[in-house]
């Protein structure tokens, strides 16, 4: 343990510790605080019960201290009496964690208490990427030597023969000059050379051009994200941009512009140098839009319905209005509807695609993964599914570091957090529940992804983007989660035993009364839920 | 034996349109005396659906199109059919039809006295004693020390809407029981109805006293006495008004009420706040309004089904059935339920309750002795409730359909606790409303025995026994029934849920597209064959191990043979053409071929509309 750890821990050890879990007894035994930890082990002779609580996963913490002596202190007792003045008080800390567990723990003691709730907080929230545990986590079975991630752009090309006469691989952003959020390598058209790949990312939000990120292989037709061009409010455009764009489809062929905005929103953003496609410039395409929430509004929708879930009173009425309240369904509806109309123009219509929204790192992706996952039967193999994660949020720049800093309970100010991805597991669990034989992962693995994208022992879902990881040798220096959960003895816990693979389209319904509440998610209390899995140790 | 329309044995060119897209198939309609049927025309394997007339709840004609005239029938099974017949004179012909067929008026007219299964007498009456009250009782370990059957009721002298045979307390003579009678509404005294026989705690169920604002009646606080002194686990026993306090109050102004605890001894009284049978008819009115919307958004959703109180009526009867089943079986003391008449809420709350204590009546026979004792002997007025008879429409309410819907929302808790799945219930349903079996046609069973239905129509019972397998819960547990006698469900808001496989059962695009109980039930039969040939094999080899000289080609016929019967995927939808919802391979949770085929249709993408069409 380095020194700025310690630093931080004045109370290692408390014994006596009493853990409450809601629809649990409780448990009496020992609790400890380690660098990254919170270790609580039960004391019994057999089948003691033991938690480990990665300290990143705390989301809020509650303090409350109380003497039960009634009175705070001996008025007489000196500087070493002052311990045993405190003997009879004791506190109780509880953990809101942002996988949405709640933990209490009545600790005796008020010093004991203060000091063990002030270590959680300072290491549950260290600044530095490098510190987090993911560098620390060294267990025996893995090793750093083994390949970290499960796909790239490269191996996505070289896989997909039928892209070769008009799709290339490019290196344009090999030292991420072009586009800071972007992998090195994109797939574009092979009429566009790097020059004007360049020009038309200066012509983008974080000059992230159009890329292709799906190839329809009955059809040829493909979907492509990018994030908003910046027209402003002169309405420049982008000779380089629409002839990428151009590129894309053939001559004769008419493509469509997913815009995840309202008509209204794109308007408005040129207002603050963003923009839309005008059909005068760009005659093949045709624009639609469909407007997703994103950032705050999604953030606090989920806070929302958190509270609405953790409403003790058990009315009827009361829950229905909150769950409306929270509009949580009314945004996996709309993205399950956006992915849906996607789809259907590349499978029904038989039309190329573009997606995006402002910055093309959220809503986008979250239409693009899940278009792919309704027309691809290869994406939704386990490893199919954890590759498209792979392409399509760590390596399309999902800033994750942001998006994911805290959850649903946290007091702290909202900054740029927002559960899109939370949205994405949401939205391909709803999928699952219609085509229950559909999909080769179960709820299982989707809620492991949940938690992990929010804390994890694991560099997969650590900062921002591709060249973040570069800069901090995330790859060198942590386990891959994905490699890891494809090792078969994990990969067991995961796999849904009715999968039969369809080599067909998977249509959702999109009807309110087919939409479901995801309570594995909300992680409300439910007898089967496990809080040992957390750990890869234990 | 089809109707004649106008000269024409069938309405052509009828088309159909899709509540919920803008699907339309083309066909011909025709009318029979029970059915009304309509057939998707130049395809082969062509689509059918058939109606009963019975289910139809309602006929509309609406304002004539371009196309022609609209017909719209709304069925109790919550089935809703858009119709647009060209001609506006074929269009008031089945309409007027129509509406002479649906509203029969006396018994003889429903579809049970005309249904013939192709049984004989004898198979008749065995069909009608596969369920047996008495043997429930023996069971529950009825007679006992405590508890006789009565004969007080053998003529329905003192009560005509119960049974014959009641059990009360052995302390309970005639003349209590008697005055009792007279002191509760139609003479609905307190009984027995189920037996909780580790803690020797009884359910008795009964109707409100006529205790006005005063009134006493000495037999009565004796019968309630006589129940609390058969149980010697408690002091005293509950009493379970299962209505809000508001109605109990209102019902003393006309000389009504509830029990004073002050005039009986050892009581402890208890309101659960079950709304009455108008509360809940309008409930489900608008529930079928909200979720019938066309492009209904999420929002709207949500609110219409807070604002349509089904949901907390739901919660409503199981928050009363689990606090019945806690005094039962946690403080071990009797419990007496009841509402006004104590056949609506009575039985609902009687009925879930015993469900929760017993394992048995999770079971598939189990569940319809459960039906047969606390919903048909106990006099439940299936002909008001579900409008059997053209009658008093103030008098129909969904009752019994919300009793299921409960018994789904445990199902939903737990999956391994019940032998049968949510089909049985909706088959349930279904038969509740179709007049096709003898079971539930009218008020009472002393109603039944005038009508003679034993001997005139034939038992529900024998027919879901017959077609069992369809109904079987595949992953059904009795070890789990071992573990949790007693069910303790959760009351979270959000374990309530709409049950779409009941409400949009025929709204096939809302269902999930690929159904793992089908799945299931493959497996399970695709492995039982495999189990099967693995046994001939068996004992193939054997025969050719003992007898080596004897191996001709026999044995190896039988292989081959054996090979051809067991194909690769056993088919599940087997069985030949049924009435409409009448078995449940009908009710189509096999949706995966129909949606994926649906993929071919040419496309019709109007993206214009923002709307995708993912559905049809």
């Amino acid at each position: 343990m380095t020194m700025e750890f310690s630093e931080h821990i004045k109370t290692a050890n408390v014994d006596d510790v009493v853990l409450k879990l809601p629809l649990r007894p409780a448990l009496k035994g020992t609790l400890c605080v380690t660098a990254h930890h919170l270790v609580f082990s039960e004391r019994k002779e057999e089948g003691s019960y033991q938690l480990l609580l990665l300290l990143r996963s705390v989301d809020a913490i509650e303090k409350s201290v109380e003497n039960l002596l009634g009175y705070p202190q001996y008025p007489s007792a000196g500087p070493g009496q002052r311990m045993t003045g405190l003997s009879g008080s004791s506190g109780t800390i509880v953990i809101k964690c942002k996988d949405l567990r709640i933990l209490q723990f009545d600790i005796p003691g008020m010093e004991e208490c203060l000091n063990v709730a002030s270590s959680i907080e300072a290491l549950s929230s260290l600044e530095s990427v490098t510190e987090l545990y993911p560098f620390f986590h060294r267990p025996r079975e893995l090793s750093l030597s083994e390949p970290w991630g499960l796909s790239s752009p490269q191996q996505q090309y070289a896989q997909t023969e039928r892209l070769w006469d008009r799709w290339r691989l490019s290196k344009v952003n090999r030292n991420f000059s072009v586009c800071m959020s972007y992998p090195r390598t994109v797939i574009v058209p092979c009429a566009i050379d790097d020059i004007t790949l360049a020009k038309a990312a200066s012509f983008r939000q974080g000059g992230r051009f159009p890329v292709l990120c799906y190839y329809h292989r009955s059809n040829g037709m493909v979907i492509m994200r990018s994030s908003q061009p910046m027209t402003g409010a002169n309405r420049k455009r982008c000779r380089e941009d629409e002839l990428l764009l151009q590129a894309a489809i053939d001559e004769s062929e008419m493509g469509y512009i997913i815009d995840t905005r309202s008509a209204q929103q794109a308007q408005q953003a040129r207002m603050a140098g963003g923009g839309f496609e005008s059909k005068a410039f760009y005659h093949h395409w045709r624009r639609l839009h469909r407007h997703l929430e994103r950032g705050k509004v999604l953030q606090e929708s989920l806070i929302k319905l958190v509270e609405a879930c953790g409403d003790p009173s058990q009315n009827m009425d009361r829950w229905l209005s909150k769950l409306e309240n929270s509009k949580w369904l009314s945004h996996v509806h709309s993205a399950l509807s956006t992915a849906g109309l996607v789809a259907e123009c590349v499978e029904r219509d038989g039309h190329s695609v573009l997606v995006h929204g402002f910055e093309g790192t959220d809503t986008t992706l979250l239409v693009t993964s899940l278009a792919q996952l309704i027309l691809d039967p290869a994406s939704r193999t386990f490893r199919g599914f954890l590759q498209l994660l792979e392409r399509e949020w760590v390596q399309a720049g999902h800033p994750f570091r942001q998006r994911c800093a805290h959850s649903a309970h946290s007091h702290a100010r909202l900054r740029q957090e927002c559960p899109a991805f939370l949205l994405l597991l949401d939205a391909t669990w709803q999928l699952g529940r219609q085509f229950p034989l559909a999909l080769e992962f179960s709820e299982v693995l989707l809620l492991r992804l949940a938690q992990d994208a929010y804390a994890s022992d694991y560099g997969t879902f650590l900062c921002s983007s591709e060249q973040e990881r570069c800069a901090l040798q995330v790859k060198e220096n942590t386990h891959c989660l994905f490699q890891f959960l494809l090792r078969r003895e994990e990969r067991e816990k995961y796999v849904n035993p009715l999968y039969e693979a369809t080599d067909l389209a998977i249509w959702p319904s999109v009807h309110p009364q087919s939409l479901q509440l995801w309570t594995g998610g909300q992680n409300m209390p439910k007898p089967w839920t496990r809080l040992e899995k957390r750990s890869g140790l234990l | 034996n089809k109707h004649v329309i106008r000269g024409k044995s069938g309405v052509e060119q009828v088309k159909l349109l899709d509540r919920f897209n803008n699907k339309t198939t083309t066909g011909t309609l025709y009318l029979t005396a029970t059915h009304l049927i309509f057939v998707e025309s130049n395809v082969p394997g062509a689509h059918e659906i058939w109606i009963l007339h019975h289910h139809i709840a309602s006929v509309e004609k609406l304002s004539l199109t371009t196309s022609g005239c609209p017909l719209l029938i709304q069925c109790r099974n919550f089935r809703v059919v858009h119709f647009v017949v060209p001609r506006e004179r074929d269009c008031h012909d089945v309409y007027s039809s129509l509406l002479r067929l649906l509203r029969p008026v006396s018994y003889d007219e429903l579809y049970a006295f005309s249904y013939n299964p192709k049984q004989n007498e004898q198979q008749r009456e065995v069909g009608w004693q596969l369920i047996d009250l008495t043997a429930e009782f023996e069971r529950l370990g009825l007679p006992c020390d405590q508890w006789q059957l009565s004969d007080v009721n053998r003529d329905y002298k003192v009560c005509e809407t119960y049974p014959r045979d009641l059990y009360v307390p052995i302390t309970a003579s005639k003349p209590i029981i008697v005055g009792s009678s007279k002191f509760r509404s139609k003479g609905r005294f307190p009984v027995l109805t189920y037996f909780y026989q580790e803690k020797k705690a009884a359910v008795c169920r009964c109707s409100q006293p006529l205790s006005g604002f005063s009134a006493r009646c000495l037999e009565d606080e004796h019968m309630l006495q006589a129940i609390s002194k058969a149980n010697h686990n408690s002091r005293f026993v509950y009493v379970m008004d299962t209505r809000p306090k508001l109605n109990a109050l209102a019902n003393r102004a006309a000389g009504k009420g509830y029990e004073n605890e002050d005039n009986y001894s050892n009581i402890r009284f208890q309101f659960v706040g079950i709304e009455n049978i108008h509360v809940m008819r309008a409930s489900l009115q608008k529930l079928l309004e909200v979720v019938g919307t066309r492009s209904l958004s999420v929002n709207d959703y949500l609110l219409g089904l807070e604002s349509s109180g089904w949901l907390r009526h739901i919660k409503a009867i199981v928050d009363a059935a689990i606090f019945l089943t806690k005094a039962v079986t946690v403080e071990g003391a009797s419990v007496l339920v009841h509402c006004s008449d104590g056949w609506d809420r009575t039985a609902q709350v009687c009925a879930l309750g015993a469900l929760l204590m017993d394992p048995y009546y999770r079971t598939l026979k189990g569940f319809m002795v459960l039906i047969e004792k606390e919903w048909i002997s106990f006099g439940h007025k299936f002909a008001d409730r579900c409008d059997q008879l053209d009658g008093d429409p103030r008098e129909v309410s969904p009752v019994f359909t919300q009793f299921l819907d409960c018994v789904w929302q445990l199902m939903e808790q737990f999956p391994q606790a019940f032998e049968f799945s949510e089909w049985f219930l909706i088959q349930l349903h279904e038969h509740v409303h179709s007049c096709q079996f003898g079971n539930f046609l009218g008020n009472s069973q002393r109603q039944r025995e005038e009508l003679q239905l034993k001997d005139r129509t034939y038992s529900l019972w024998a027919h879901l026994l017959s077609e069992q397998h369809n109904y079987l819960n595949p992953v059904y547990s009795p070890s789990f029934a071992e573990r949790h006698p007693v069910l303790e469900p959760s009351t979270q808001p959000w374990n309530f849920k709409f049950w779409r496989n009941m409400y949009h059962q025929f709204d096939r695009t809302m269902h999930p597209r690929q159904s793992i109980l089908k799945h299931t039930l493959t497996l399970k039969e695709s492995n039982s064959k495999l189990e099967d040939t693995a046994h001939t094999l068996q004992a193939v080899s054997s025969y050719l191990l003992s007898s080596p000289l004897r191996c001709t080609n026999t044995p190896l016929q039988s292989l081959s043979s054996l090979h051809d019967s067991s194909p690769d995927a056993p088919d599940g939808n087997g069985g030949e053409r049924t009435v409409e919802g009448s078995s449940a391979t009908e009710n189509g949770y096999g949706e995966l071929q129909s949606s994926f085929s649906s993929k071919n249709e040419p496309a019709m993408v109007s993206l214009e509309f923002g709307v995708a069409r993912m559905t049809c």
